[in-house]
């Protein structure tokens, strides 16, 4: 079983390898290794789900990799549900947005980079899913957003998308700062206490063990540890305040944004939380602030996406909100409930996003307002699209409906405040995504020759399609076992249904059959309205912040390198040698004679001191 | 037997020896001046084995004069590779390593 979870790993390293070091001028031959190495990986995954089946003991295993005196670190594999169901979302997943992508990126001058770039992606993302001790998690953690990084900028000639890739790297690395922070007060309070260790497992049992020993300073301090850590979620995920990069990630290829910034990466913050859930429920201070951020993050990213008019940043703006719903559902205690959703929506995000991509690919433009009825001209896009909308806004029996449902059940029962919020969330989510398909998939068809694309592009969206209506169905919340199953009273169901229905229907009615109500609406609410399309001022403040802390302090740091540095340092160091020189110059006189006085001079002023010394 | 005078004499030897050779520009002048500066001290070095009745003395004034001789060697080679290069034996021709 063991050799299978590394072969998992590695198959799509070596694909990026290779590609990097054979393929780089051979693009058909890279895509198709890559796919393969995928898809390969993706066997071994489910090969492993037989092996193993779902829910049972951890298994473990691992290889020195630093050993030191005082610290050890290993280089290993944890197998739980927890594992083998991200792997599943990844590799498959993976697998059919790399076959997507060899249509997307067709004749693309950075075909095989891109599959590379991919590749080295999905080895990182297992590796999060795969490592069985945090420093592992951290270095993957930290290529995943090296590879996320690549894939933004992949078309680097394009500022935009140049300052995309930086931006995200930049802004998350704000988050990792917390993050190893967090690692680091950890290792060394288990290290004064006579156990340093980064090993999950052994974590585990020590939290435990101090929780139930109820000490009052070893639970502040796994607070501020968890409150470190949690930063790094809070960048990786793209939760408030950092969440601003995501949105501009954007820029990059579909495919990536379907794969890397909506099914897997930004859920990788989610599976972290998930994965160290005992670390933060040993505090319900932290509990409560995952909470609020994740709740904040879902409301207000659902107002933002309200006001887009580009198809990825309403999907990109959406994927904040839900990811927002999973946070919340970690931080209200179901992790079962938030990793649910955080498969649900790996299938049906990634469908938008894919299915998005078609339209892009086919109409050359990301803005709504120039797309109408497509959804003659391209049906199974359409279709898809439709059925991703609805898994979305959460319609019986589709997967979204479910995986919401919990959370929000988990909320009722916990806080009617996150419930409230939430259920308004679910409200805008169908209010948006409404007006998303009313005015881009409805409506008069355009007069221009728009159709499907190949199958290498159609069939991962009617896969996904497929996942997202049955998902609901499938066994995946045994993945996470839980000892008590939330659930909350049928009208919470009800009116979550109710909601997002009377959202949806709302929305067409209003994009659809009266625009100008809508008109007139916006006409209306100028303010609101222009709140929301600065973004509530965040990205402004940012730059403020940028522009008088950092930009200030830069011109100071610049100003000691002029003067302390160059001029008296440097300059300062070669003008005092000079003088030094200048003077003793005087006395090389080049004259025979005059050093002879001098030496004698010298024997003389020796001589007599010599002698009156000796007296 | 007074010895005094012999010291003196040195003493005086020694210091028109160096005075010459600070004065003189000429440098076949200089190391008659160097031959001076050797001899007071030979002088010194045989009024000091008598007056002690010590054989070192005039020992090392036997060295002083040996060394003398490879000195004025040595010197008048120079003085002539001087005279060669420059057509003239005054040391002020010699101030190329004038810093």
């Amino acid at each position: 079983m063991i050799p299978l979870a590394w072969l998992v790993l590695w198959t799509p390293f070596f694909a990026a390898v290779g590609i990097f070091f054979f393929l780089l001028h051979r693009p058909q031959a890279a895509g198709w290794v890559a796919t393969a190495a995928m898809a390969l990986s993706f066997f071994f995954s489910l090969l492993l789900l037989f092996r193993a089946g779902i829910g049972r003991e951890a298994v473990e295993s691992s290889v020195q990799w630093v050993a030191l005196p005082a610290l050890k670190i290993e280089f290993g594999i944890l197998l739980n549900g927890l594992t083998l169901l991200m792997l599943l979302i990844v590799t498959g997943v993976g697998s059919l947005i790399f076959l997507y992508s060899q249509g997307y990126m067709h004749r693309d001058p950075g075909y095989a980079r891109y599959f590379a770039s991919l590749s080295l992606f999905a080895f990182s993302m297992l590796g999060i899913v795969l490592a069985n001790n945090l420093v592992e998690l951290f270095a993957f953690w930290e290529l995943v957003g090296l590879s996320s990084y690549l894939l933004i900028g992949h078309w680097f000639e394009k500022p935009e998308a140049a300052d995309a890739g930086k931006k995200a790297f930049l802004t998350t690395r704000v988050g990792d700062v917390g993050f190893l922070l967090g690692i680091l007060l950890l290792f060394g309070w288990l290290q004064a206490g006579g156990e340093g260790t980064f090993n999950f497992l052994v974590i585990q049992d020590l939290v435990k063990g101090i929780h139930q020993a109820g000490s009052g300073g070893a639970v502040s301090l796994l607070t501020v540890a968890g409150i470190l850590i949690f930063l790094g979620v809070v960048g990786k995920s793209a939760q408030f305040p950092l969440h601003v990069w995501l949105p501009d990630a954007m820029e990059g290829p579909t495919p990536v944004s379907a794969l890397i910034h909506a099914a897997t990466m930004v859920a990788a913050g989610v599976f972290l939380l998930a994965r160290l859930f005992f670390l933060f429920s040993a505090s319900s201070f932290v509990l409560g602030l995952i909470a609020a951020i994740g709740v904040l993050t879902a409301f207000f990213a659902a107002t933002l996406a309200l006001v887009q008019t580009d198809i990825k940043r309403i999907l990109a703006y959406s994927t904040l909100s839900q990811l927002g719903f999973m946070v919340a559902g970690l931080g209200l205690a179901n992790p079962q409930a938030g990793m649910f959703h955080l498969a649900t929506h790996a299938f049906f995000k990634a469908l938008l996003f894919l299915g998005a991509g078609n339209v892009i690919h086919a109409l050359h433009t990301q803005d709504i307002r120039q797309m109408s009825g497509l959804l003659k001209k391209m049906p199974v896009t359409g279709g898809t699209f439709l059925v991703g909308t609805l898994a979305l806004v959460g319609i019986f029996p589709l997967s979204g409906f479910w995986s919401k449902e919990e959370i929000l059940a988990t909320a009722q029962q916990t806080s009617p405040l996150a419930f409230i919020l939430l259920l308004a969330t679910a409200f805008l989510t169908a209010v948006y995504m409404g007006r998303l398909f009313a005015v881009a998939f409805l409506g008069e068809a355009p007069k221009k020759a728009v159709h499907d694309p190949g199958w290498e592009m159609n069939s991962p969206l009617v896969i996904l399609a497929l996942f997202s209506i049955i998902a609901g169905f499938l066994p995946l919340k045994e993945f996470v076992p839980m000892e008590h199953e939330a659930s909350g009273p049928f009208w919470v169901t009800l009116l979550g249904l109710t909601v997002g229905t009377v959202g949806f229907v709302l929305s067409l009615y209003l994009y659809l059959l009266n625009p100008a109500l809508v008109d007139s609406f916006s006409e209306n609410l100028k303010g609101p309205r222009r709140i929301l399309e600065r973004k509530y001022y965040v990205d402004d403040f940012y730059n403020a912040l940028i522009r008088h802390v950092q930009d200030s302090f830069a011109h100071l740091c610049d100003l000691f390198e002029r003067v302390v540095v160059v001029e008296w340092g440097v300059n300062g160091t070669a003008r005092l040698v000079r003088f030094t020189g200048h003077l003793l110059r005087q006395l090389q006189t080049g004259r025979i004679q005059f050093y002879a006085l001098i030496f004698s001079l010298g024997v003389t002023v020796l001589t007599y001191g010599w002698v009156l010394w000796n007296r | 037997m007074p010895y005094t005078p012999y010291f003196v004499l040195s003493a005086i030897l020694f210091a028109i020896g160096l005075t010459g050779l600070f004065i003189r520009r000429n440098l076949l002048l200089m190391l008659l001046a160097i031959e001076l500066l050797l001899n007071s001290a030979n002088l010194s070095f045989i009024a000091a084995s008598a007056r002690w009745g010590e054989l070192t003395g005039q020992v090392f004034a036997f060295f002083g004069m040996t060394i003398a001789a490879a000195e004025v060697t040595v010197g008048l080679a120079l003085a002539i590779l001087l005279f060669r290069n420059v057509d003239s034996v005054d040391t002020k021709r010699l101030e190329m390593l004038k810093g």
